[in-house]
C-alpha cells in the first residue's frame, strides 16, 4: 500500500483569522514502512495526524489530496470517511485510560465498536482472542471492565482494538509521552511487531521524541511551523542532519552519559512564528544560523541525496 | 500524569493545539475571553429568548405600577369583571384590581428571589470554598453539614415554620427560603473548588506566603466567575418558584401581593369553576415565564462560558 | 546567596501514606517510605523516579504542601513541620518550589508581574520604586529575560520557557537557598528545556542547592552531582552520579537505563532481573564511595 499526501493544507478557523496549522506537505508512505513524524508544538504533525483520519470541530480543508493505495480519500466528507475509518486508516489514541468506555466491559465494547462498522463480533473473535493472547492478554480480558485493568493493559487492549480490520495506514498520535520508560519501550516495540506480523501495512508515529524514532522508525520526516524540512531514514537522520533545524534540535538532546561539566549543550533562541499571519519565505530564517539573502524566497522541499529530502537552500552542499 | 492527560484534554481544543508554546498571540487572554464571550452570548438564541423574557417581566414589574392608580388590596372596583379597556386584567371576585395585583406581585417575585438568592449564595459560597479548598476535617464536617440540610424536606420543613413563625414580610420570607436553599450551590462550588485547589497556581500563592482567606478571594473565587453567576441565576429561579409555592398553600406574607397569593385567594374563591381565568392565569404565566426564562438564560450562559459545548 | 555552606535541607525517615474515605476511613496508599538524604547549597541532586514513584510527593513535603506521616524534614537544624506563621514565612524565603505545568502556575486572570508583587508585599515590602525595579531587573537577567519582554504580559502571551524562567526569578528575587524544581521541564519542547536546564546549572555554580525532580534520566545524568532513584516510595539506589550511571547496581536502576531511548545507540534485549520485587528487610547498603543500593 502507499499513502500519497500531496500538497495537503488544512486551516484552523478562529475569531482572528485562518491559522495556518499546516501549509502544504507533500510526502509519502510505502507498504510496511514506520515512518516518525517529529517536531515541536505548533508544528502542525497532530493537524497532520488527525487530518488523515477526521477533521473535527475547527479544521478546514483548504487544499490538496491524500490517496491511499490509490484511492483518493474524501477528508472533508465526514459520511464519506466513515467508511475508511478503522478498516482502511486507523489511529490508536494517546491516553488508554479515556478511549475506553468506562461503563461497559471490554468484550461489549468491542463488539458494539464492531457491530457499528458492520462486521460480525462472532467471526472476529478467534482472531481477537489470538492478538490478545500475543500481547500477553486472556480472554478473561473481555468480561473486565476497564477501571480493573491497569494502565499496561489498557494501552495493550487499544492498541489490539485499533488494529483489529489490519487497517493500510495507522497513525499513532504521541503515543508515548506520557508513559513511563518501560512502558514507553514496550508500547514502540509493539507497534513495529504489529508491523512485522502484517497486522498494520504502514505506520505514522507522530511524536516530538526524536529518540523514540530512531528507534523503531525506518524514516523520518522533520516539521516546523506548518512546513516539512527534513526526510531522511532515521539513522541518517539523527546521525547526519542536514537542515539547521534538524541539527539544532539534535544537539539539543542530552544523552545518558553527556555532563553539563563536560560539554554545555544549547537551545534554539527565539519561538516559532505566529500561523495566523506567517512570514513570507523560510519559516525558520528568523532563528537560523545560517540564513542568508535567498532565505526570503521559500526554499521547496527536494530531493537532496538518494532517499533524503530537505528544505533548505544550504542544505544541498 | 493527571496534569498531563488534562494538558492533553486542552491540546484537543485547536486554540491551544496551535499556541502550544509557540505563536501565543492566537490564544485569548481574559479580556479577549470576555470579548469572545459577548460574542457568543449575543449570538446564543436560548441566551437571548431567556434573558428577554425576563427582562421583560422584570420592566413590567417595575413600570406597571406607575401605570395604575389602583393599588392590590384596594376594594370598591366592579365585582369580577372579565378584561376590558377600563381594567386590563378585569377584576377579582371581592372587588380589586387584578393588573394591580399583578405587576405587585411581580415586583414581589423578584425581590424574593434576588434577596433569597443572595443569601443561599452567601451561605452556599462560604461553606463550599472552605470545605473544598481545606479538606480534611473540616472539609468532612461541612460536608455532612451540607448532606443533612440537603436531605431535610424543604417544604415540609418551611410549611411547618411558616405556620409557626407566621413570615410577616418579604424578607423574612425570603431569608427562610435562603436558609434552605444553599445546598446544593456549596456542592457544586465545593466541586469546582477542589479542582481549582488543585493547581499550580494556588500552590505558588501558599508558597508567596498567602493565607486561606486571600487564596479563596484572590486565586479560586475570580477563575470560577461565570460559575458563581450561573449558580446566582440558578438560586434566583429556585427561590421564585419556592416563594410562589409557599405562598399559594397560604403560608407567605398575607398583607403583600404576591403572584402565589393570587392564585390562593382566586382559587378559595372558586375563579377555576367561575371560569374567572383573568384572574388565575396571569400570576401562573408570570411565575412560569420567569423561572422557565431563568433556566433557559442558565442553559444558553453554560454553552457561552464553555467553549466546547459551542455548536460553531 | 549563600556560598557553599553548613546550611542542609535533611529528609530522615520520611513516610507519607495518603487514605481514602470520609474520616480517614477507606484504602491507603503508601506514596513514600522510609525515605532518608539530603541537600545542600551549592549542589544538584536529582530525584528520579516514574510515575507512583513518591518524587513529587517528597517535593511536596519538602515545601510544606502535604505534611509527612512520619519521619522528620529539617532545614538548618530546624524541624520543618512545626514551622508556622512567621517561622513558616521565612522558611519560604530561603527554600522555594517551581512546578511542572507553567501554564497551570499563574493564575491566568492576571498579568505575571503578579507572582513577583506577591513576593515584594510579602517578603520586600520596604523596597519600592526604582530600587524595587532594579532589584526585579536583576532576577530576570540571571535567567536570561529582558524585563520589557515579559512584564506587563498575560500568561497566555509567553512561551512556557519564559513562564518557567520568571518562576525561577521569582524564587532568586528572595535570596533562597534550595529550590525544589519539580518536572520544570517536561512541558517544555525539547529546543528550551536545555536553555532553562543550563540556567540551574548556572545557579548551581554560584551556591544555590537544588532538588531537581524528573523521570528522565539523561537530563538527571547531564546536570545533577548526586542521584536519588525512586522506586514506589523507596529509595533503591542514591550516589554520586557519574558513579551511579556508570556503575548501576539496582536491577530497577539497570532496567531504567536499559529502557532510555538513545539516539546514538539501539535498544538491547531487556534485562532478566525482576526490578519489581521488593526484599523482605530493606535496607540501603554501601557499596561503593557514597553510593548506597536497597538490599
Amino acid at each position: 500500500m502507499t499513502l500519497a499526501v500531496d500538497d495537503l493544507r488544512v486551516y484552523y478557523r478562529t475569531l482572528k483569522g485562518d491559522v495556518k496549522a499546516l501549509d502544504g506537505v507533500t510526502f509519502s508512505v510505502s507498504d510496511g514502512e514506520i515512518m516518525g513524524l517529529a517536531g515541536e508544538s505548533g508544528c502542525g504533525k497532530t493537524t497532520l495526524g488527525k487530518s488523515l483520519i477526521r477533521l473535527d470541530g475547527r479544521m478546514q480543508l483548504m487544499g490538496g489530496t491524500v490517496s491511499l493505495d490509490g484511492v483518493r480519500l474524501p477528508l472533508a466528507d465526514e459520511r464519506a470517511m466513515s467508511a475508511f475509518r478503522f478498516k482502511d486508516v486507523s489511529i490508536v489514541p494517546q491516553y488508554a485510560m479515556s478511549a475506553l468506555n468506562p461503563i461497559r466491559k471490554i468484550g461489549r465494547m468491542i463488539s458494539e465498536l464492531l457491530d457499528s462498522r458492520g462486521v460480525s463480533y462472532r467471526d472476529t473473535r478467534p482472531e481477537l482472542s489470538r492478538r490478545l493472547a500475543l500481547v500477553g492478554l486472556g480472554d478473561e480480558i473481555l468480561d473486565r471492565f476497564p477501571i480493573e485493568l491497569s494502565g499496561g493493559q489498557k494501552q495493550r487492549v487499544v492498541m489490539v482494538l485499533s488494529t483489529l480490520m489490519d487497517p493500510s495506514l495507522l497513525i499513532a498520535d504521541e503515543l508515548t509521552s506520557a508513559l513511563d520508560v518501560s512502558t514507553q519501550k514496550a508500547v514502540a516495540e509493539m507497534l513495529v511487531e504489529f508491523r512485522d506480523r502484517g497486522f498494520v501495512k504502514s505506520t505514522i508515529v507522530i511524536t516530538h521524541d526524536l529518540a523514540v524514532l530512531y528507534q523503531i522508525a525506518d524514516t523520518i520526516l522533520v516539521m516546523y511551523a506548518g512546513k516539512l524540512v527534513e526526510k531522511a531514514p532515521a539513522g541518517e537522520l539523527t546521525r547526519d542532519p542536514r537542515h539547521p533545524y534538524t541539527r539544532l534540535l539534535i544537539g539539543s538532546l542530552p544523552e545518558v552519559g553527556a555532563r553539563i561539566s563536560e560539554k554545555r549543550l544549547q537551545g534554539i533562541a527565539g519561538r516559532p512564528p505566529s500561523l495566523l499571519d506567517p512570514p513570507s519565505g523560510c519559516r525558520f530564517r528568523a532563528r537560523c544560523p545560517l540564513a542568508f539573502a535567498k532565505c526570503v524566497e521559500e526554499p521547496p522541499f527536494v530531493e537532496i541525496a538518494p532517499g533524503r529530502h530537505a528544505a533548505c537552500w544550504k542544505a544541498a552542499a | 500524569m493527571s496534569s498531563a492527560e488534562s494538558r492533553a484534554d486542552l491540546v484537543a481544543t485547536p486554540e491551544v493545539a496551535l499556541t502550544g508554546q509557540g505563536a501565543g498571540d492566537v490564544e485569548l487572554g481574559p479580556r479577549g475571553k470576555r470579548f469572545e464571550a459577548l460574542h457568543f452570548a449575543l449570538r446564543n438564541t436560548k441566551l437571548v429568548i431567556g434573558a428577554s423574557v425576563v427582562l421583560a417581566f422584570l420592566a413590567l414589574a417595575l413600570v406597571g405600577p406607575l401605570l395604575t392608580d389602583a393599588t392590590p388590596f384596594e376594594f370598591g372596583y366592579p365585582l369580577g369583571q372579565p378584561p376590558s379597556s377600563e381594567y386590563w386584567l378585569g377584576t377579582t371576585a371581592p372587588g380589586q384590581d387584578v393588573f394591580a395585583q399583578f405587576v405587585y406581585g411581580l415586583r414581589s417575585s423578584f425581590v424574593v428571589g434576588a434577596l433569597a438568592a443572595a443569601i443561599a449564595s452567601v451561605i452556599g459560597m462560604a461553606v463550599g470554598f472552605v470545605g473544598g479548598y481545606r479538606g480534611g476535617v473540616i472539609d468532612d464536617v461541612l460536608s455532612m453539614l451540607t448532606n443533612i440540610v440537603l436531605v431535610i424536606p424543604t417544604l415540609a420543613v418551611l410549611i411547618i415554620v411558616s405556620a409557626y413563625l407566621s413570615v410577616g414580610s418579604l424578607r423574612s420570607e425570603a431569608i427562610l427560603i435562603g436558609l434552605t436553599s444553599w445546598p446544593w450551590a456549596a456542592r457544586a462550588i465545593r466541586a469546582q473548588t477542589f479542582s481549582l485547589a488543585s493547581r499550580d497556581f494556588v500552590s505558588l500563592a501558599r508558597l508567596s506566603g498567602q493565607g486561606t482567606a486571600r487564596v479563596i478571594l484572590r486565586e479560586i473565587a475570580p477563575n470560577m466567575s461565570s460559575y458563581l453567576f450561573l449558580t446566582f441565576i440558578l438560586l434566583f429561579g429556585g427561590a421564585v418558584l419556592t416563594a410562589a409555592t409557599l405562598d399559594f398553600l397560604g403560608l407567605g406574607p398575607s398583607q403583600v401581593m404576591s403572584l402565589g397569593l393570587m392564585m390562593n385567594t382566586a382559587v378559595s374563591n372558586a375563579a377555576l369553576q367561575l371560569g374567572m381565568w383573568w384572574w388565575f392565569v396571569p400570576p401562573g404565566v408570570g411565575i412560569t415565564a420567569i423561572v422557565g426564562g431563568l433556566y433557559v438564560m442558565n442553559v444558553g450562559l453554560d454553552e457561552v462560558f464553555n467553549p466546547r459545548l459551542r455548536r460553531t | 546567596m549563600l556560598e557553599g555552606g553548613s546550611v542542609t535541607l535533611r529528609l530522615e525517615n520520611v513516610t507519607k501514606v495518603f487514605r481514602t474515605g470520609t474520616f480517614g476511613g477507606g484504602a491507603t496508599v503508601n506514596a513514600v517510605t522510609g525515605v532518608t538524604f539530603d541537600i545542600r547549597p551549592g549542589e544538584i541532586v536529582s530525584l528520579i523516579g516514574e510515575s507512583g514513584s513518591g518524587k513529587t510527593t517528597v517535593g511536596r513535603m519538602i515545601l510544606r504542601l502535604t505534611p509527612p506521616t512520619a519521619g522528620s524534614i529539617t532545614f538548618d537544624g530546624r524541624d520543618v513541620s512545626t514551622l508556622g506563621g512567621r517561622g513558616l514565612r521565612d522558611y519560604y524565603g530561603r527554600v522555594q518550589g517551581v512546578f511542572q505545568d507553567p501554564f497551570s502556575s499563574y493564575n491566568p486572570v492576571f498579568k505575571v508581574d503578579r507572582v513577583f508583587e506577591m513576593i515584594r508585599r510579602a517578603y520586600l515590602p520596604t523596597v519600592t520604586g526604582s530600587e524595587w525595579r532594579e532589584r526585579r531587573r536583576r532576577a530576570l537577567e540571571d535567567v536570561g529575560l529582558e524585563a520589557a519582554d515579559v512584564l506587563g504580559k498575560y500568561p497566555h502571551q509567553l512561551s512556557g520557557g519564559q513562564l518557567q524562567r520568571l518562576l525561577i526569578s521569582r524564587a532568586l528575587l528572595m535570596d533562597i537557598e534550595i529550590l525544589v524544581a519539580d518536572e520544570i521541564i517536561s512541558m517544555l519542547d525539547a529546543s528550551t528545556r536545555i536553555d532553562v536546564l543550563n540556567i540551574l546549572g548556572d545557579l548551581r555554580d554560584r551556591g544555590l542547592g537544588v532538588l531537581f525532580v524528573t523521570h528522565d534520566l539523561a537530563l538527571g545524568n547531564y546536570l545533577s552531582d548526586r542521584v536519588v532513584i525512586l522506586q514506589h516510595g523507596r529509595i533503591v539506589e542514591m550516589g554520586p552520579t557519574a558513579k551511579v550511571f556508570a556503575n548501576p547496581v539496582h536491577p530497577y536502576t539497570r532496567m531504567l537505563l536499559s529502557c532510555v531511548p538513545q539516539l546514538t545507540a539501539k535498544w538491547d534485549a531487556t534485562t532478566n532481573d525482576d526490578p519489581r520485587a521488593v526484599p523482605t528487610n530493606p535496607v540501603l547498603q554501601l557499596v561503593g564511595d557514597d553510593h548506597y543500593v536497597e538490599r
